[in-house]
């Protein structure tokens, strides 16, 4: 069972990071700004979930187990705000930003 | 073993490349962010070097209020110049000098070091009982370290009155100008309206928990800080005027409850700042909690900025 537990978070984390990664490339290659943003916001939900629901299994009880579901959610909700907020400014100033 | 050097290996690495970004930006603004993101990498640093608590600080302070500071610097900088003012070759040459000066020194103390760091950490862990607390860093601040720690709270009161004494004589008593958006942004409100609820509940955890855990009044103030602000810039509410008077009193309770209580133990206890034995914990709580007011209300008028003139409205 602990092996099967370790198992798991080793994929989900691998996943996760896969995600990290192709959001980077995503950020760094993309041609404008929204598009970054979109490569963006796969890292917030997918990458930080995917580690998230990783950890949750070693997690310290399931009071710190809560706690890295609400980091996650947190960081969903500033992300989606922030990502709202850039995009916003960048139609206001036109796509030349 | 092995496998944390090369994770360690990389955050130095990392930081050392993010602080020679931030030296060597062209603008302010690119400078800026790559500040506070030198600070959250600081704070990873910390974290681990098993100081949670410098970790939480400098995450919340280096990395959030700074930054929130510097852009603010910046957007006021960007509308007051225009920013190809180059400086002479001999005060590029002076001040590569003396910062290399600095790390020279900084360098050389650190080579220096004894074989054997003196150190009074077995003497802190010793008497933490005495003062009824499990975390030993707010053992150090408030107990050992009290006059600090109290001198400290004061420094940023005087940082507060040098931003308030740069605005003109008609603007006393007038309202910050912190403002980012001409007309309210719905995106905006929403955050400002869901997260400070979480933001406060956070905020005063960490003070409490302060105590005996990481966290702190500094830390848990800056967290109600920020909440404030967020809710001033997405207009929900006003910024107040700096004569108001609870604002004055919220700025000020925080040393003035440490000072009373730093008096009171020339009575109730041995001397200036000495704690009541038995009791220490609850004086500490007290003032901990009325520090994390001060520090909420001084950090959030600091990023607010000077005050303008009233407009009539």
């Amino acid at each position: 069972m602990e092996f099967a537990l370790d198992l798991f978070t080793v994929f989900t984390l691998l996943a996760g990071a896969l995600f990290f990664l192709a959001g980077t490339v995503g950020l760094i290659r993309f041609p404008d700004p929204l598009t970054r943003l979109h490569a963006l916001t796969k890292v917030d939900n997918l990458g930080l979930g995917l580690v998230v629901v990783g950890l949750v299994p070693q997690a310290d009880g399931w009071v710190a187990a809560l706690k890295l579901v609400i980091v996650w959610l947190l960081v969903q909700l500033s992300g989606a705000i922030v990502t709202q907020l850039i995009a916003g400014a960048i139609r206001e100033r036109g796509p030349s930003a | 073993m092995t496998s944390w050097f090369f994770g360690d290996a990389g955050v130095a690495l990392l930081v050392l490349a993010i602080g020679a970004s931030t030296i060597f930006a062209r603008k302010t603004f690119d400078a800026a962010i790559a500040f506070v993101v030198y600070g959250l990498l600081l704070a990873i640093a910390w974290v681990r070097l098993s100081a949670i608590d410098v970790a939480l600080t400098e995450a919340a302070i280096g990395g959030g209020m700074t930054g929130t500071l510097l852009l603010g610097a910046v957007a006021r900088l960007r509308s007051a110049e225009p920013d190809d003012t180059r400086l002479g070759l001999p005060i590029q040459l002076a001040t590569g000098f003396c910062c290399a000066l600095v790390a020279a020194c900084l360098a050389a103390a650190l080579l220096l070091l004894p074989e054997t760091i003196p150190t009074l950490a077995p003497a802190v862990m010793e008497n933490l009982a005495d003062t009824g607390l499990g975390n030993p860093v707010a053992g150090v601040l408030f107990s050992y370290r009290a006059l600090d720690t109290l001198l400290e709270k004061v420094v940023l009161l005087l940082a507060l009155l040098g931003v308030w004494s740069l605005a003109p004589n008609n603007a006393w008593n007038g309202i910050p100008r912190l403002r980012l958006y001409d007309r309210p942004n719905s995106t905006l409100t929403f955050l400002a309206q869901l997260l400070p609820p979480v933001g406060v509940v956070v905020g005063i955890y960490m003070c409490w928990v302060g105590a005996n855990e990481p966290g702190g009044a500094f830390q848990g103030g800056t967290v109600l800080a920020a909440m404030w602000l967020l809710v001033i810039i997405a207009r929900l509410e006003r910024a107040p005027s700096i004569g108001q008077l609870w604002l004055r009193v919220g700025l000020v309770v925080g040393p003035a409850v440490f000072l009373a209580v730093g008096l009171a133990g020339l009575v109730l206890a041995n001397g200036f700042l000495a704690y009541p034995p038995g009791h220490a914990k609850a004086f500490i709580v007290t003032v901990e909690f009325a520090l994390t007011i001060s520090i909420a209300a001084v950090l959030a008028m600091l990023a607010a900025g000077p005050p303008q003139q009233v407009q009539q409205e």
